[in-house]
């Protein structure tokens, strides 16, 4: 700025004494003062000093491991005979087209037999497992009404559900919509010795559902009634919140691999015992390559089979017990001062950046 | 009416200016609800918001045809089939982004909008009919006649009418001309089509963005690109859009929480008026840290613009030179008091050379009105060694000295003109009759008209040891001039008066036959006080990297020595000074070409080299050689621009800013507005120099306290880093202390290219959550598969594990644990499972019982600890390898300062005391004792009667027509 134009007309109140007077205070315009506005609340600043992080995966591996071999063990426990059954019990004959098979109205009866490995603790759980079944598409996730179900008086709620909303006519479909519409209608009767044993379907669906989600007041109609059946048909006199299969099969699976409960086997199965099934396949997975499973199984306090929490905690565990290792040699080989203002490049270099 | 009063009579006002186009004060009568829509659709200007909008939509539209899942089912393309989520989702948060942005936007607009009302609505004096009637500004209309009252705020341009003033002067302070009614009335006129100052300096502000939004916006692009690809190639929808909404909504945030923290800082008031720091445009603080650039007008804002005056050397004998403070020195006392004719005339050039008005106040006391500070300083200084100038009444001047009153006539005055450098008076003694001529004028201006029997050796050593002091010098000379010597002269000044046709330079050769064998009086030293700290400052900041440019309207050799004096530049022989110069395309070409290649020899050496060019050379070099200069530019860590137009000032901005780098620009003048709006940062000082600046900043200072500026804000700015994980409490992180900071001032470089949020970083940080992504996934999927696979379990126990690890790596990238901190990221977690449980109760809810049921699994838990264990586990200790092998900057700083280890490396860099104010020579100590040939002595052209009062060049044209033409040009070619 050019200070001989530089202006200043404001003479200074005391003009011929001083030539910079004080400026007056006003300390009204300040701030209000608290350490958080002045960012300098109390701290604890740590860092990642070796001892502590060496430390950290020494404690990390070491509770790891054994968490591992408890669930490794769990997993192990459970005794569970899986039978693949979708071409099997395709007759020979039809086999090149399954489809047409399983849209005829040949008997599609099929008798399996399983022979229990190990000794089965009661309740022996009865799963059907579907793979390649996208339960999770996002159309067919949609397509239902969790109104109608609940409810006798939203009967006629049929929106999101198509394209089972309703029949030809206008009549709406109890339950409607896609998921229910495509309702799981294989069926197992197990015997063991040609003595029947009892499959127990009640109580295999959420209490909660039951309770809350299907009401007790609402009963299926113009169910199944179309041309394209898709698959279970519902008994119209039994209430939506007694129809467990129905309830299972709504509770919709997010991977396209999933076991849903069929029933409870409640006595306990012994070692090599043979195990009668006469099995309906009727459920279309055909057109879709889709398999089909049965799975019985006993359980532990993690659930079913499923080595994976075991199998990743060891390598877990052990992934920390040799980082920590690593890094102690590492420490001791090649020791390096933390904070060292030596390692700073400007200080090492003045003058360079 | 006592005599202090003025009146400016208005006849036409122009629309009042606004330094800030936004929509309050763009249209005063703007109704406020107007602010939503508006703002609405000035945000979606922002492409980072049109993407989010494009990838929102898309995420609607997109999945059509890219899905490919095997389905039993028949195809349907029923619309709402189609979208993978419920509109609300999608649109939900997107609707949020915008409420959040514009309610940000709103409340910035409208405290602009109530700086803008308080301006609006000042009041103000209107004649109306002979009746003075009290007004809001606003209200002003073109052809009132506003009565303005000494130190009055001046509302809207105005023309000067009348004053109280005997001889209708009146002085206006910073930024609107206002020129006597005499002689130039038409060139006001013409100025007064919004060719004021400030409508000349005024550009269109662009909006700001800052670094980081641009790189937001970037990456925003990035991240449309990458999820068109994941769409069309994996074809599975993924929410991966809610996360950069996510984060841009807090960081929105998060700026607005860093602009109140500036306005908080008790470290950013100015003490002596206790004025606080404002951050205007909340959006770009984070922008601070990455400044490579700063420009910086001199006087007002390295400089306090207070003239004080410090030492004298009268007949060969100095004074001040021990106590710092020639008005104490017992020696000039001493000789006044016994009457040495050298010292007296010495005090009567000081209190009579000079155009200088005294007034009386109502309490007695003389106040003296002054266009230049240096004359002030000059009038006050012969004030306090009992040279009172009294009274300046028409040509008549009266001084008191020691009780009694001497009177002269001023008979001429000789005009200060920046190429004569000097100005003289020719007055008439009326006691004795006798007529001298008083001169006083730069070194070079006086010393080689010396009667030839006079020594002038003394004198030029005092003025070299002054200007090595940073001290402005004037040379004083007085001659005694026979009548008809006079006659015969003011006959010839007259006739060059009035001659149209090089009317200056007439009247110089005039001045000329007058102005010789002078006798040299003395040499006076006057102090243009460096702000508090100013030299520390520079030093901590040009040791971080940053490059400064000083820009100002003063000259090359007062702009030289005052970059000597605040470590602006380095002194010989560390440093090197080039100059850029010439008068025509040729000369400036050739200059710097020479100033290039020596540029480039010595970049490779430890060697400071700067560049000095002028506003001519400037022009130029811009306007045909903009290439080299850009070259130069990038070469160069300090440049000194003299002689500069605002809009040059701003050019320079646009230069850099074209070249990538963040510029930030201080200022506190009208003529600096422009720039301040050109530059990625604006710092307005709301000094002595009005309010236009500040109000056209982004960040308004109390005063310029660069440390306090550096240590605080930076550190907030530079925790942007870690703010990439959404969490609004790292605002209060700090990753290094403001002490650590302070003494390794090298580590803001680390920040200026943008290291801590560019695409790599960003790279790595989408590395990171891609990675948690898929462990959260797998792992969920995979211990919670057949007869577990449940949708509404398999998604919470994988939202539970993306959660865990939020909270994890926000602990991890924390560097200290406040409260708050503590809060935020234990309490998320906690907040997380109160919230979800309380939906499980809610049997209506989807998700009815689902948490219960979770919380009660052990495998629940066992799956999150393997979560955080697996996720957290490569992280830590890739960050220790790195922390402790590999260790950045910050790293090391953060140990050192954990460790309570040495840090002091560099030495502690406490503000030195105030230096000149005791005695000037501790700041002699960083002066060079020789100086270089490049150096030219200070040269202050104090003496000045020029009645503009423009601070910058542009408006020398009301002195000097014949510079006019090429000014006015220059100024066109900007605007």
């Amino acid at each position: 700025m050019n200070s001989n134009a530089a202006s200043s007309s404001t003479a200074n109140p005391d003009a011929a004494g001083s030539p910079d007077p004080p400026a007056p205070r006003r300390s009204s315009k300040r701030p209000k003062y608290s350490k958080f506005t002045q960012q300098e609340l109390p701290a604890c600043k740590p860092i990642l000093t070796p001892k502590w992080v060496i430390l950290t995966f020494l404690v990390v591996g070491i509770a790891f491991v054994p968490i591992g071999i408890t669930s490794l063990l769990a997993s192990r426990d459970v005794v569970e005979i899986v039978d693949r059954y979708e071409t099997d019990c395709i007759p020979v004959a039809n086999r090149t087209d399954k489809v047409a098979f399983i849209q005829s109205n040949a008997s599609k009866t099929c008798t399996r037999q399983i022979t229990v490995t190990k000794h089965m603790k009661r309740p022996v759980y009865v799963y059907y497992q579907l793979d390649n079944f996208y339960q999770n598409h996002r159309r067919y996730v949609k397509s239902r009404n969790d109104e109608q179900l609940k409810k006798r008086s939203k009967t006629s709620e049929t929106s999101q559900c198509e394209p089972e909303d309703t029949t030809p006519d206008g009549k709406p479909i109890v339950p409607c919509g896609l998921i229910a519409w495509s309702l799981f209608n294989d069926t197992y009767t197990f015997s063991r010795n040609k003595r029947q044993l009892t499959v127990n379907k009640n109580g295999i669906a959420w209490k909660s559902d039951r309770d809350h989600k299907f009401g007790k007041e609402v009963f299926p109609s113009n169910f199944q009634n179309g041309t394209l059946i898709g698959g279970a048909h519902l008994d119209e006199s039994i209430p939506l919140s007694k129809q467990e299969d129905l309830i299972v099969w709504m509770r919709t699976a997010a991977l396209p691999t999933f076991r849903k409960l069929y029933g409870k086997i409640e006595v306990d199965l012994e070692e090599n015992d043979i195990i009668d099934v006469i099995l309906e396949n009727n459920y279309n997975t055909y057109s879709f390559s889709g398999k089909k499973k049965l799975v019985l199984s006993t359980t532990s306090w993690l659930g079913g089979k499923n080595d994976f929490l075991g199998i990743a905690y060891l390598t877990v565990g052990g992934l920390c017990f040799f980082l920590a290792l690593s890094f102690t040699i590492v420490y001791l080989v090649k020791p390096r001062r933390l904070g060292d203002p030596s390692y700073l490049s400007w200080n090492r270099n003045p003058g360079g950046h | 009416m006592p005599s202090s009063l003025i009146e400016i009579v208005q006849y036409k006002t122009v629309k009042r200016w606004s330094t800030l186009p936004l929509l309050f004060n763009r249209n005063k009568k703007t109704p406020r609800l107007m602010v939503e829509p508006a703002n609405e659709k000035s945000q979606h200007k922002r492409p980072s918001e049109l993407l989010v909008y494009c990838t929102t939509a898309m995420s609607v539209n997109g999945f059509l045809g890219a899905v490919k899942h095997c389905s039993p089912f028949g195809k349907q393309c029923l619309w709402s089939l189609i979208t993978p989520v419920n509109p609300a989702s999608t649109w939900g948060p997107l609707i949020f982004i915008f409420a959040v942005s514009a309610t940000k936007e709103a409340w910035d607009d409208y405290n602009r909008y109530l700086s803008d009302k308080k301006a609006n609505e000042k009041e103000v004096w209107v004649v109306k009919q002979g009746i003075k009637k009290l007004i809001q500004s606003q209200d002003i209309r073109v052809g009132n006649i506003v009565w303005l009252r000494e130190n009055d705020e001046v509302p809207c341009d105005l023309v000067l009418i009348g004053t109280s003033d005997p001889q209708g002067v009146c002085y206006v302070e910073g930024v609107i001309e206002c020129p006597g009614p005499d002689k130039d009335i038409r060139r006001f006129d013409g100025n007064l089509r919004n060719e004021t100052k400030l409508g000349m300096t005024r550009g269109i502000p662009e909006p700001k963005l800052t670094a980081v939004d641009a790189m937001i916006d970037k990456l925003t692009g990035a991240i449309f690109v990458f999820q068109i690809v994941v769409v069309i190639v994996l074809g599975t929808a993924g929410n991966v859009w809610k996360d950069t909404e996510a984060r841009k909504v807090s960081l929105d945030l998060v700026k607005s929480l860093y602009a109140k923290f500036i306005d908080w800082d008790y470290e950013m008031i100015d003490p002596e008026t206790d004025t606080p720091s404002h951050a205007t445009n909340t959006a770009i603080s984070e922008d601070l840290a990455q400044v490579e650039y700063i420009l910086t007008d001199k006087t007002g804002t390295l400089t306090e613009n207070r003239m004080i005056f410090r030492r004298c050397c009268i007949g060969g004998i100095f004074y001040g030179n021990e106590t710092g403070d020639a008005l104490k020195d017992v020696g000039l006392l001493n000789a006044i008091t016994s009457g040495s004719p050298d010292v007296i005339r010495f005090l009567t050039v000081m209190a009579v050379c000079n155009t200088v008005i005294p007034a009386k106040s109502k309490a007695g006391a003389i106040l003296y009105k002054a266009q230049s500070q240096d004359e002030e300083a000059l009038v006050h200084a012969a004030a306090q060694l009992h040279m009172v100038l009294v009274n300046k009444n028409a040509s008549i001047l009266e001084i008191k000295f020691n009780g009694s009153v001497l009177q002269y006539e001023i008979l001429e005055t000789l005009e200060f003109t920046s190429d004569r450098k000097r100005m003289s008076v020719v007055v008439k003694d009326c006691h004795s009759g006798n007529i001298s001529l008083l001169s006083k004028g730069a070194d070079e201006a006086i010393l080689p008209y010396a009667h030839a029997g006079q020594q002038t050796r003394t004198f030029v050593e005092a003025v070299e040891q002054y200007s090595q002091l940073g001290l402005r010098t004037l040379c004083l000379a007085w001659r005694e001039v026979e009548e008809d010597e006079y006659q015969e002269w003011s006959l010839m000044f007259k006739e060059a008066s009035s001659t149209l046709i090089d009317r200056e330079w007439r009247i110089a050769e005039v001045c000329q036959r007058l102005e010789h064998d002078l006798k040299v009086l003395g040499v006076t030293a006057i102090e243009d006080r460096l702000q508090d700290g100013v030299p520390e400052t520079i030093e901590t900041l040009r040791k971080a990297g940053i490059n400064f440019w000083m820009l100002t309207g003063d000259k090359q050799n007062t702009a030289i020595q005052i970059a000597l004096s605040c470590n602006f530049i380095s002194p010989e022989p560390k440093g090197q000074l080039l100059s850029i110069d010439g008068k025509t395309e040729d000369e400036v070409c050739r200059s710097l070409e020479r100033v290039l290649l020596t540029m480039r020899i010595t970049t490779s050496e430890p060697k400071d080299v700067a560049f000095v060019v002028d506003g001519w050379a400037l022009e130029i070099a811009l306007k045909h050689y903009r290439k080299a200069f850009t070259e130069l530019a990038i070469l160069s860590r300090t440049a000194i621009c003299c002689r500069v137009t605002p809009s040059q000032k701003a050019q320079l901005v646009e230069l850099l800013k074209s070249c990538d780098y963040r510029t930030l620009a201080i200022g506190d003048g009208g003529n600096d507005v422009r720039m301040i709006q050109k530059a990625d940062i604006g710092v307005g000082i709301s000094g002595r120099e009005g309010l236009q600046a500040a109000r056209a900043a982004d960040y308004s200072i109390g005063s310029l306290s660069g440390t306090s500026l550096f240590n605080s804000v930076s550190l907030m700015a530079y925790n942007v880093f870690y703010t990439s994980i959404p969490v609004l409490v790292s605002t209060i992180d700090k990753d290094l202390s403001e002490g650590t900071v302070m003494q390794h001032p090298q580590i803001l470089f680390y920040c200026q290219a943008g290291r801590l949020l560019n695409p790599s970083t960003f790279a790595g940080w989408f590395g990171r959550s891609l990675f948690h992504a898929i462990v959260a996934f797998v792992i969920s999927i995979h211990v919670y598969a057949y007869e577990k696979s449940e949708m509404e379990e398999v998604s919470m126990v994988a939202l539970s594990g993306c959660i865990w690890l939020q909270a994890f790596v926000v602990a991890l990238e924390t560097n200290s644990f406040t409260v708050f901190q503590h809060l935020a990221i234990w309490g998320n977690l906690v907040a997380f499972y109160i919230i979800n449980w309380i939906f499980s109760a809610i049997p209506s809810s989807g998700m009815y019982t689902i948490m219960f049921r979770l919380c009660s699994q052990p495998s629940y838990w066992i799956t999150m600890f393997l979560i955080v264990a697996a996720g957290m586990g490569p992280i830590v200790a890739l960050k220790y390898f790195r922390y402790t092998y590999r260790a950045s900057k910050i790293n090391i700083l953060q140990q050192a300062e954990r460790m309570g280890g040495p840090i002091l490396s560099l030495g502690t860099i406490e503000p030195q005391p105030r230096a000149i104010e005791k005695d000037v020579a501790p700041l002699s100590i960083t002066q060079p004792r020789s100086r270089s040939p490049v150096y030219e002595p200070l040269l202050s052209d104090s003496p000045n009667t020029r009645r503009s009062f423009g601070s910058g060049t542009p408006f020398d044209f009301f002195q000097s027509p014949s510079r006019l033409s090429s000014i006015y040009s220059r100024n066109c070619k900007d605007n």
